[in-house]
């Protein structure tokens, strides 16, 4: 997520380290790059303008002091100047004290609204909710039976009836989710332009007649300099209440993140980061800010982590890579651990200084399940010491996880290179980040045989 | 459907295709909005000096071109403007249309008269569609089969998004509506062997076209792009050429990510071309100008709305005229 930004961002401003003095010659090349990766990175064109000229005027006037580098100094000043235009502190939804609140989704064609209504109406169950999904686009082919579906799939009903219009079908399913205490009510509208005035029009109804709580629109991350045409045209017409990104878990610079909320005026209340309908998380602007400019996202990471391992667990290992004792079972159980987490890549890309030195490293989450079935092949005393394993050993666990001996002997010495790594990670606890940033990577490529 | 709705159907396509001035209609929002902004920056007969070229210059980047490709044109425009003399205003417009036009052209055209008709093709001709999640590949795949019928061509749809919940019967209805046969399996299914047994049928059935849907993926998603070579190998077990033709959907509101999309599908499947959906909305569809000139795709098709009959031949001379030329008197009379 945003790489591209960050990287161009960290080479534009490169050239500001090592000066002594902020001036407007040493600044000017600089914001220049900054310019031209904003726009590269979609935000529109007005606003990286703006941008540029505020970042510009706070630059000139400060002051070098001590031993701050002017560079850091306007790291910082963009930093800050990222997530003011981004917005501040998180979103949540808002709910009705008398239920049921009602929140409309919508936004262009293939912005991905199904997906998201179903990741919301699951991310508000696990809150304890009681969602209630309306299926209000009748016109693309199968989208009723597409929220069904994922109705189905998280066990949340979906509200439909046969031959009546968006309206009706909205206006009808309050009274259902009164009848059957649902105290939320999720409306999947179609997905509309903003110059079809019928549908526009239709999209107003559905308000007026339901009164949502939330109106939120959703956007492709993607979506180049239009997005803040069409974000406007929308708040016009429906005062929204919020935005939502989808498929952030693309390689999308994501600019459109910085651009519509400064065009809407309303927060970024979620993320949509994967196909699957637990990807959803929410928008913090400061962590977003901090990725674009190479800090790294670490609360993302330590959130996720927090959530998948137990502390007693977590103590656990750390005295086992202390003592220089992981073994491949650890790795096994580590492995599902990740797994879990999200994809690797992703993690990695929240660990600072990760993106860089990881950028030509193929990295396959699929390739894991071949790990795994090479480890579960093994048998306990070869997993704990696999010192031990001699050619028939190998050749056993090769069949048996349907891999080649250069397969096993592959992971073996990657796994050697970690036990290395974790070595070194353990001696310099004091500052495991900077060592970090300056560690030079093992090897881990995936062999192409791991690769589906 | 009901036998009415088929009915006006036919009505309404016969009624639209007489018109070939549908283009002109789904882009009109997009050059009134450039057009008038052009207008606005070079009708007042200023002379040609650096405000008025960054003033240019933000109206391209402002139409997804990109910074790179904006500033190759814009170099290539001052230039000629040195080289030349020009310094009225007037005489710009002209050379970026021609700079556009030079870099979409390079991106060969394909002769339209036989596309439909497949007279140089091998038969059965596979066609497979692949895309980002959410850009509009089932829909073009109801539009190229409905084309296809048209001319009387036996076309076989193979459902290989096996993935998307209800991608199935979302194809099923195209291919009721186009009136041709398709090959599906359950939801979860492999799509590669979803691929084998329609290409398998097709064969057996002496069909003429074999369109593949895809999945929509994330280009940077390793193992689902790897799923798409597969689907290539699987095919290529029956038909060693195949496939013939891989059209790239790609969404007109698309940034500059559009360009890394077309890098990596075309680095997992032989991309022959680009269908750029959602014309008819208002942005611009300016990414295909930095993809012809980055990797000389040809642009094969535009869609222009939703109805089976919404889509059309990309024609770089009308595109760029349509962007640029229509109202090209009312700009210089000024």
């Amino acid at each position: 997520m945003f790489e591209n930004l960050q990287s161009k961002l960290e080479s534009a401003l490169k050239r500001l380290r090592g000066q002594s003095k902020i001036t407007e010659e040493n600044i000017q090349e600089a914001l220049v790059e900054v310019r031209n990766a904003l726009l590269d990175a979609d935000v529109n064109f007005s606003i990286a303008k703006e941008f540029i000229e505020t970042v510009q005027v706070k630059a000139l006037g400060l002051e070098v002091k001590g031993n701050i580098l002017p560079g850091q100094m306007i790291v910082k000043l963009i930093h800050d100047e990222l997530v003011a235009l981004m917005g501040t502190g998180k979103s949540e939804i808002n709910f009705n004290s008398s239920p049921p609140t009602v929140i409309m989704v919508a936004g262009l064609q293939g912005s991905g609204k199904t997906t998201f209504c179903a990741k919301l109406a699951l991310y508000l169950k696990k809150k304890g909710r009681q969602p209630l999904l309306v299926a209000g686009d009748i016109y693309r082919p199968a989208a009723v039976d597409q929220l069904k579906m994922l109705g189905q799939q998280i066990n949340i009903p979906v509200y439909f009836s046969e031959g009546k219009n968006p309206v009706e079908i909205s206006k009808e399913s309050l009274g259902y989710a009164r009848n059957y205490a649902r105290d939320i009510v999720i409306i999947d509208t179609a997905g509309r332009l903003t110059i079809d005035e019928q549908m526009m029009q239709e999209i107003e109804h559905i308000k007026t007649e339901t009164k949502p709580r939330e109106i939120l629109f959703v956007c492709d991350a993607m979506t180049g300099q239009d997005a803040v045409n069409t974000a406007k045209a929308f708040h016009d017409r429906l005062s929204l209440t919020g935005v939502v990104l989808t498929k952030l878990d693309g390689d999308t610079r994501g600019g459109a993140a910085l651009s519509i909320k400064k065009v809407v005026g309303q927060p970024i209340k979620f993320i949509g980061v994967g196909e699957k309908v637990e990807a959803l998380e929410q928008f913090h602007p400061d962590r977003i800010a901090s990725r674009i400019l190479g800090m790294g996202d670490i609360i993302t990471l330590v959130e996720k982590a927090q959530q998948e391992i137990d502390d007693k667990e977590a103590e656990r290992l750390e005295e086992k890579i202390r003592k220089n004792q992981f073994t491949l079972q650890d790795f096994l159980e580590q492995l599902r651990v990740i797994k879990k987490m999200g994809s690797l890549k992703d993690l990695l890309g929240m660990i600072p200084g990760m993106d860089r030195a990881m950028q030509n490293v193929q990295l396959d989450d699929k390739a894991f399940g071949k790990v795994e079935a090479i480890i579960l092949s093994m048998t306990k005393e070869e997993r704990n010491n696999p010192r031990i394993l001699g050619g028939s050993r190998k050749r056993r666990i090769a069949l048996g996880s349907g891999s080649s001996i250069s397969d096993v002997n592959r992971l073996l010495t990657q796994f050697e290179d970690m036990q290395k790594m974790m070595k070194n990670m353990s001696q310099n606890q004091n500052n495991p980040m900077q060592k970090l940033r300056g560690m030079k990577m093992p090897n881990f490529k995936i062999p192409t045989g791991f690769r589906r | 459907m009901g036998l009415f709705d088929r009915f006006k159907q036919k009505v309404t396509s016969i009624v639209e295709q007489s018109g070939l001035n549908k283009l002109t209609e789904g882009l009109k929002k997009t050059r009134n909005a450039f057009v008038d902004r052009l207008r606005f920056v070079l009708g007042s007969g200023r002379k040609i000096d650096a405000q008025l070229l960054s003033e240019i210059e933000e109206i391209l980047i402002t139409s997804d071109i990109g910074v790179h490709t904006t500033l190759h044109i814009m170099n290539n425009v001052k230039d000629i403007i040195k080289k030349e003399g020009y310094e009225d205003s007037s005489e710009i417009y002209n050379l970026i249309k021609q700079e556009i036009l030079a870099i979409l052209s390079s991106s060969s055209n394909i002769k339209h008269d036989d596309y439909y008709s497949l007279v140089h093709n091998s038969k059965p001709h596979i066609i497979m569609m692949v895309g980002v999640n959410g850009v509009g590949k089932t829909t073009t795949i109801g539009k190229l089969a409905y084309n296809f019928k048209q001319k009387q061509k036996k076309v076989l749809i193979g459902a290989a998004d096996t993935f998307r919940a209800a991608a199935n019967e979302q194809l099923e209805v195209w291919a009721q509506r186009a009136d041709v046969e398709i090959i599906q399996q359950k939801q979860g299914a492999d799509p590669a062997a979803v691929a084998f047994d329609t290409v398998k049928a097709g064969l057996t059935r002496n069909v003429d076209v074999i369109i593949i849907d895809t999945a929509g993926r994330l280009h940077n998603k390793t193992g689902l792009m790897q799923e798409l070579e597969k689907i290539s190998r699987v095919i290529q077990k029956l038909i060693p050429d195949a496939p013939h033709e891989v059209l790239l959907a790609l969404d007109a509101t698309t940034g500059q990510n559009g360009l890394l999309q077309a890098k990596e599908f075309a680095k997992v499947s032989t991309v022959t071309g680009i269908v750029l959906t959602k014309l008819d909305g208002t942005a611009k569809g300016g990414i295909i100008i930095p993809i012809s000139h980055e990797l000389n795709l040809p642009v094969r098709f535009i869609g222009i709305g939703e109805k089976i009959n919404d889509l059309q031949f990309f024609d770089a001379e009308e595109y760029t005229d349509a962007l640029f030329t229509n109202e090209e008197h009312d700009i210089t009379d000024n």
